[in-house]
């Protein structure tokens, strides 16, 4: 059985559900991470976890504990919970040393004092921080205070990990660095971890799943390579990598663009063909230039980005993005080319 | 402002002589009389004497006078800042109802000039005839006051009710800006909301706190209204007290005078430590506190104490503000005081009377809001002028400037005037005393504060870039003042013009000791009618100064609405 378990889980704020009947498992030891664009209820969702939000609806279960329900009218205090959260902007005490910060939730817990001590270095010694301990948290850089953070939750030994955002307030070189150390921690305690983020890549490289969300509504759980190879639907796709969108006109097995008629590059779903029209979506560099056949366009821009080129080709209404790299042969703007889709995708056009 | 400017430097010149004016004018209208104080306090017949100022302060009057200060002003600090920090945690830390209007409420104080809630009090508390001690005579057949306001626990009382949103605003602030996930990740980590209150939020909204009751230590130092209203009586002064009372009772004799400064010197010493014990405060306190992108802090559920808090909160407004403000307009339409409040004891003709029938309130109306509108005035263009030169110019010799900026928040009122009085009666070939000018003059250097607060305020963040912007576009250096800098200044210059008109239309520590015959205020002429037992005119003079006031601040946040909506 899954370790944490949210089912049906809903918050309103008035009139609008913030996070509309999301059901999410997650194992012991399973990083996931909830991704989508600013506002979809990513934080919201993580503080009902913790305990900081009363449900609308639903039901939230760690191991065999009911810890929030709305039937039950039960919501455990997030004190009590033996979780370790890490939030965007730090939230490390300016008036707490580093070692305070660190030892305050074990004060809390009346530990006995060499048993705080033992365990505030430990967590400070694993996150690099043990030779600033007794200096304040100040004056440290983002990456130095969120390491604080990180720290702090992991000095109680927590059940679960709670991470929101945590490393979008840092430079983006430190962000790298912090990732790593993120993942080799989570390798090292084995922790359950929800991690909140708006940024793909760090999604992709942290986590055993994604969970993708949007408008409060969960559009895809999967493996990473599951969300970034196929996609539900638009959306995800979007959201997940760059992308390149044609409307094509469905009719008779052949597609119609900007009036011309091609054979599609691969049979599109029947229902889509029944619907009489689709999105055909791709990334830029599964788009290959032939002189003859596919799609036809002509070059508008051509930007080169170091090792890859990047053209914008318009197509009728449509701008299709192609990426090459530097070494592979491409038309010059102002030239007419053919688009060859080698791994097509198929949305419908609503949605 | 970490580039030099050349923007600051159009010709030779213009930089320095905007600078030269700048310390002329705060040379000429706080230094002198300030330094006079000190010169008439340590000076005595040719030399420089220490005895004899120990020798004033050890006499018992002066003595005691410095101790009351310091008694009244510690329990004043002490209560004012237990009341505002904690309505300022229950309008932002808890689902209290209609929680912002309550701290709209606790703002109005504010507004209240404290004398005339001291005079409100006086009628209500003092010992033999103040309404509610009568009343619980009659009720309970009690032979003493239930409550005697001319003690030191009355005065504390009543400058608590007008001093304690210095700390409310201060700690209120503080805890809507702070980053609840501060409190939040305590809690997660297993505190309690107890624990978190004490081990989290208050020791970051400590400097705050601390800010606000330094200010209220400083007002309540130097706050000659209340005193004199209620401790005079009885024979408690303190420090303004005794000064107004030397310089009023002996006419300017010498001994009179010098005892006066010494008294001054000390409040400015204070005023100043005060000050500078504050900026450490802030300096030391700047924890990064302040809120990231969470903007949602979390509410402490009052269960079933939601109600009587709110009942609390409506109890603690209707005695403080409520109830003083309604006593000043029934006694203001008594026919004569001490009557009981009934319908054929009760007319207009006293406001009416005083309004337009009597030279003396007509007077004391006509000066104050014309010296109000011209103190505000000038001191806002000198306050531009001042504050443009300290923030945006790059010129040799701006520490002095900066310095003397300093000076005017360090202060007091009743220093200021005895400062004039000093300077200004003749000895350096002027004298206006006795005229408006002086009072105009001293209004000047008391709010030159606010003036420049509120210029520099709204001048840094008019970025430099904004005029270089414009220098680049081909502008000159005052085409760029007047097209880029005047216009994004001008809401922090209206601010200015306001912060002083307003508090000097209701003015009583400076023009008490510089009024003459003709150049009563309006707090001047509530303050003597009282004390020669026009109860009931002053009462009605106090109800209009309220009227105005508290239309002059709607016709201001009216203004600074739309101000901020165009
Ligand atoms: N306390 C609140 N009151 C009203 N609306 C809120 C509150 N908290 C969040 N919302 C709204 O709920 C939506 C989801 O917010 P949030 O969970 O913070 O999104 P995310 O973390 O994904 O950026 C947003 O539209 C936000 O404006
Ligand atoms: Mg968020």
């Amino acid at each position: 059985m899954a370790y944490i378990e949210l089912s049906g889980v809903t918050k309103r704020f008035g009139k609008v559900a913030a996070v509309n009947r999301l059901d999410l498992s997650i194992e012991q030891g399973e990083c996931v991470a909830m991704l989508g664009p600013s506002g979809c209820g990513k934080t919201t969702t993580l503080r009902m976890v913790a305990g900081f939000e009363d449900l609308d609806d639903g039901e939230i279960r760690v191991g065999d504990r009911v810890i929030s329900s709305k039937k039950k009218h039960f919501y455990l205090p997030p004190e009590n919970r033996n979780f370790g959260m890490v939030f965007q902007a730090f939230a490390v005490w300016p008036h707490m040393s580093v070692f305070e910060n660190v030892a305050f939730p074990l004060r809390i817990r009346k530990l006995p004092r060499e048993e705080i001590q033992a365990r505030a270095e430990e967590a400070l010694k694993h996150t690099n921080l043990w030779s600033v301990a007794e200096g304040s948290p100040d004056d440290l850089s983002g990456g130095g205070k969120q390491r604080v953070a990180l720290a702090r939750a992991l000095a109680i030994r927590p059940d679960v990990m709670l991470l929101d955002e945590p490393l979008s307030s840092l430079d983006p070189h430190f962000r790298e660095e912090m990732r790593f150390e993120i993942k080799d921690l989570q390798r090292r305690f084995h922790h359950s971890i929800l991690y909140v983020t708006h940024d793909q890549s760090e999604a992709m490289a942290l986590s055993d799943r994604i969970l993708v969300m949007k408008g409060g509504v969960v559009q895809q759980v999967g493996s990473p390579l599951e969300i970034y190879g196929a996609p539900a639907n638009r959306f995800v796709f979007e959201f997940i990598g760059l992308s390149s969108f044609l409307q094509v006109a469905l009719r008779d097995g052949r597609m119609e663009v900007a009036g011309a008629s091609y054979a599609p590059p691969a049979p599109p779903p029947p229902e889509l063909a029944a619907a009489g029209g689709a999105w055909l979506a791709a990334r830029p560099n599964e788009i290959a230039f032939s002189t003859e056949g596919g799609v036809s366009g002509t070059v508008e821009r051509k930007a080169y980005l170091g090792e890859v080129i990047d053209y914008r080709v318009r197509v009728g209404e449509a701008e299709v993005r192609v990426q090459k790299t530097r070494r592979e042969p491409g038309p010059e703007v102002g030239e007419t080319c053919g688009l060859i889709f080698a791994r097509p995708r198929w949305y419908p056009l609503e949605g | 402002m970490t580039t030099a400017v050349p923007a600051a430097q159009p010709r030779f010149g213009t930089a320095q002589i905007l600078l030269a004016l700048s310390v002329a004018i705060l040379v000429i209208v706080v230094a002198v009389p300030v330094l006079l104080i000190f010169f008439n306090a340590f000076w005595v017949q040719g030399q420089f004497n220490v005895v004899d100022v120990i020798k004033v302060l050890s006499q018992h009057e002066t003595y005691q006078a410095l101790l009351n200060s310091l008694i009244l002003a510690s329990g004043v600090t002490v209560t004012g800042t237990i009341v505002g920090t904690f309505f300022a945690w229950l309008v932002t830390r808890t689902d209290l109802p209609f929680k912002g209007t309550m701290k709209v409420l606790f703002l109005v104080p504010f507004m209240l000039p404290s004398f005339i809630g001291a005079l409100a009090w006086k009628m209500l508390l003092s010992p033999r005839s103040g309404y509610i001690n009568r009343l619980f005579m009659d009720l309970l057949g009690l032979d003493g006051p239930v409550f005697d306001i001319y003690t030191y626990g009355g005065i504390i009382l009543v400058e608590t009710m007008y001093l304690f949103p210095f700390v409310f605003i201060q700690v209120a602030g503080a805890l809507e800006r702070m980053d609840p996930t501060l409190e939040e990740s305590a809690r997660i980590s297993g505190a309690d909301l107890f624990t978190i209150t004490r081990k989290i939020t208050i020791p970051l909204v400590m400097p705050s706190i601390l800010s606000g009751s330094l200010l209220i230590m400083l007002y309540s130092m130097a706050h000659f209204g209340t005193v004199a209203v209620l401790g005079i009586e009885v024979g408690i002064y303190n420090i303004p007290t005794l000064i107004y009372e030397k310089i009023h009772q002996s006419a300017g004799s010498f001994a009179s005078i010098r005892t006066g400064t010494v008294l001054a010197s000390v409040l400015v010493v204070t005023a100043a430590f005060i000050m500078w014990l504050q900026n450490k405060v802030l300096a030391r306190g700047k924890y990064q506190i302040i809120a990231g992108k969470s903007f949602r802090p979390s509410e402490l559920k009052l269960r079933g104490l939601r109600v009587p808090m709110l009942l609390f909160c409506i109890a603690y407004i209707g005695f403080t503000i409520v109830l003083p403000t309604v006593t000043i307009f029934m006694v203001g339409g008594l026919r004569t005081y001490g009557l009981p409040f009934t319908a054929e004891n009760m007319t207009l003709d006293n406001y009416k009377f005083i309004l337009f029938d009597w030279q003396l309130t007509r007077d004391a109306i006509w000066n104050s809001v014309s010296l109000g509108f011209s103190a505000a005035l000038i001191t806002m263009t000198a306050g531009v002028i001042i504050s443009y030169v300290i923030v945006k110019m790059k010129v040799r010799g701006k520490g002095i400037l900066e310095f003397l900026g300093m000076l005017p928040f360090s202060v007091p009122g009743s220093v200021i005037a005895l400062g004039v009085i000093l300077a200004w009666s003749g000895k350096f070939g002027v004298n206006i005393y006795n005229t408006v000018w002086i009072i105009l003059v001293a209004y000047i250097a008391r709010y030159m504060a606010f003036s420049l607060k509120a210029n520099s305020a709204a001048l840094e963040q008019v970025h430099d870039s904004l005029v270089e912007a414009a220098r680049a576009s081909g502008a000159t250096m005052w085409q760029a003042l007047k097209d880029i800098v005047v216009p994004l200044v001008r809401p922090g210059m209206l601010a200015a013009f306001f912060l002083i008109f307003l508090p000097a239309l209701r003015e009583l520590t400076v023009s008490v000791l510089l009024y003459g015959p003709t150049t009563r205020t309006i707090g001047v002429a509530i303050y003597t009618l009282n004390e020669d037992g026009e109860t009931v005119y002053s009462a009605a003079l106090a109800g209009i100064a309220l009227i105005i006031i508290v239309f002059g601040e709607s016709v201001i946040k009216r203004l600074f609405k739309v101000g901020r909506k165009g």
